[in-house]
C-alpha cells in the first residue's frame, strides 16, 4: 500500500500540528510539519518542500500571526500572496485539504469555502466567521452532528445523524452570512451537501447556546465545499482522536470496534473518523 | 514626504457587536445609564512614502489594502481619511 504523506502547514501562532501529525501517523500516513516558508521556497535548498509531493495538506488551528487585523486574515493573505496558484492546482487535482478552527478560518478568508459563486467573482469571500456571541473565547467540549450525504471526502466514514463530541476553542467562529443573502446560501449549502456538521443537544436537536457555542447561523460547525475535497470545521477532531482525551472517559462505556475480525474495545474517539476517511477516500480514488 | 492615512473598520449594519453590547452593559452597570449603544471600531495609521501630488493614487493604493486584508466584505465597511 502506498504510504500517503501529509504536509501540516505551521507558521507563528498555529497549534495542535503535532497532535494533527501523530494523528496521521497512528493511522499508517507519513506526515511533516512544513513552515510556510519552506514551500515558498524562502530557506535554504535542502530545506525547501514542494506542496504537489504531499496528499493531504492540513492548515491546523491556533491563532496564526496573533489573530491580528482578524482570524485567519493575515495567513490567508500570505498564502494568496505567495503560494495562491500551488494552492489552486493541488485543490484542482482533487486532494483533500483540512482547516481545522483557525485553519477554516483562513479558508474561508481565502474564499475557497464555501466556493460556490451563484453571483460573485470566484476568490472572493462569501460567507465570515465572525466574534462569538457570547463575546467570549469559548473553550469546552460541543456536539457536532454529521449532515452530510456522502459528498465530503473526510466523512464517508461517518454514519450521517451520528453524534461526535470534538472540543471547541475559538473566539471568532460565529458563521456567518448577510442578512440579504442568508436564505439563499443556507439554501445553496443544503442542495449542494455542503453542510458537513451542525452543534447539537444531546438528543441531537438543534439547539441554541451553550450547545452552538458561537451563535452560528444554522447551527454550523462545518462545512465543504461544492467538490468535497475542502472540509473546514471549528472543532479540533485532533483534540478528541483518542477516547480517553475526552474529560469523561473514566465514566463513559467503552466503544467496542472490529479490528481485523476480532472485536476489541475502541480507543478512538470522534476525531479519528476524518482522519482515516480522508486517506481511505484519497487510496479508493488513487490520486 | 510621508503622508499618514487612517484606515476605521467598522462592523455592517445588522451585524452583531458582542464587544459593544458588553461594554455597554458595563457602563450602565457603572452608573452611565444614558448610554444608548456602543459600537467598536478598528482604527489602522498607515504611514505611506510618496512623491508629491500623488495622493489620488495612495488613495487607490490604500483602497485595494483594505479589499485584500484590513476589512472583511462580508461584515466590515471602511472609511478611509488622510490626517496629513
Amino acid at each position: 500500500m502506498k504510504t500517503l504523506k501529509i504536509c501540516i502547514l505551521r507558521i507563528e501562532g498555529t497549534n495542535c500540528e503535532l497532535e494533527t501529525s501523530l494523528a496521521f501517523k497512528r493511522l499508517g500516513a507519513s506526515a511533516e510539519i512544513v513552515h510556510l516558508k519552506q514551500l515558498i521556497g524562502a530557506v535554504k535548498e535542502q530545506e525547501r518542500r514542494n506542496l504537489m509531493d504531499y496528499d493531504v495538506l492540513v492548515i491546523p488551528g491556533g491563532f496564526s500571526s496573533g489573530d491580528y487585523v482578524r482570524a485567519g486574515a493575515i495567513l490567508a493573505a500570505r498564502i494568496k500572496g505567495t503560494l495562491g496558484e500551488e494552492i489552486a492546482d493541488f485543490i484542482d487535482t482533487g486532494k483533500p485539504v483540512l482547516g481545522i478552527c483557525n485553519g477554516f478560518q483562513v479558508l474561508v478568508e481565502m474564499g475557497l469555502l464555501p466556493g460556490f459563486v451563484p453571483d460573485e467573482k470566484p476568490g472572493m469571500q462569501q460567507v465570515a466567521l465572525t466574534t462569538n456571541d457570547s463575546a467570549r473565547f469559548e473553550c469546552r467540549p460541543t456536539l457536532i452532528k454529521h449532515e452530510c450525504k456522502g459528498k465530503c471526502m473526510f466523512t464517508r466514514g461517518i454514519e450521517k445523524g451520528s453524534i461526535l463530541k470534538m472540543p471547541c476553542a475559538h473566539a471568532e467562529g460565529k458563521f456567518f452570512i448577510a442578512e440579504r443573502k442568508r436564505e439563499e446560501y443556507i439554501q445553496w449549502l443544503e442542495e449542494n451537501d455542503q453542510i458537513v456538521f451542525r452543534y447539537v443537544d444531546p438528543e441531537g436537536n438543534y439547539a441554541p447556546y451553550p450547545w452552538n457555542p458561537n451563535g452560528s447561523i444554522y447551527n454550523i460547525a462545518g462545512i465543504c465545499n461544492p467538490e468535497g475535497n475542502i472540509l473546514g470545521l471549528m472543532p479540533h477532531p485532533e483534540r478528541a482522536f483518542y477516547a480517553f482525551l475526552d474529560s469523561e472517559w473514566s465514566r463513559m462505556a467503552r466503544g467496542r470496534r472490529k479490528e481485523k475480525g476480532e472485536e476489541k474495545e475502541d480507543i478512538y474517539g470522534g476525531g479519528e473518523k476524518i482522519f482515516e476517511s480522508a486517506l481511505k477516500s484519497i487510496l479508493k480514488k488513487g490520486l | 514626504m510621508t503622508i499618514e492615512i487612517d484606515v476605521t473598520i467598522k462592523l455592517k449594519h445588522g451585524v452583531t457587536d458582542p464587544e459593544g453590547e458588553n461594554t455597554k452593559k458595563t457602563l450602565n452597570l457603572l452608573g452611565f445609564r444614558d448610554v444608548r449603544s456602543v459600537k467598536t471600531a478598528k482604527t489602522f495609521r498607515i504611514e505611506i512614502e510618496q512623491e508629491k501630488g500623488d495622493e489620488e493614487k495612495v488613495m487607490q493604493e490604500v483602497e485595494e489594502m483594505c479589499r485584500k486584508l484590513l476589512a472583511n466584505p462580508v461584515i466590515h465597511n471602511y472609511d478611509i481619511k488622510m490626517v496629513k
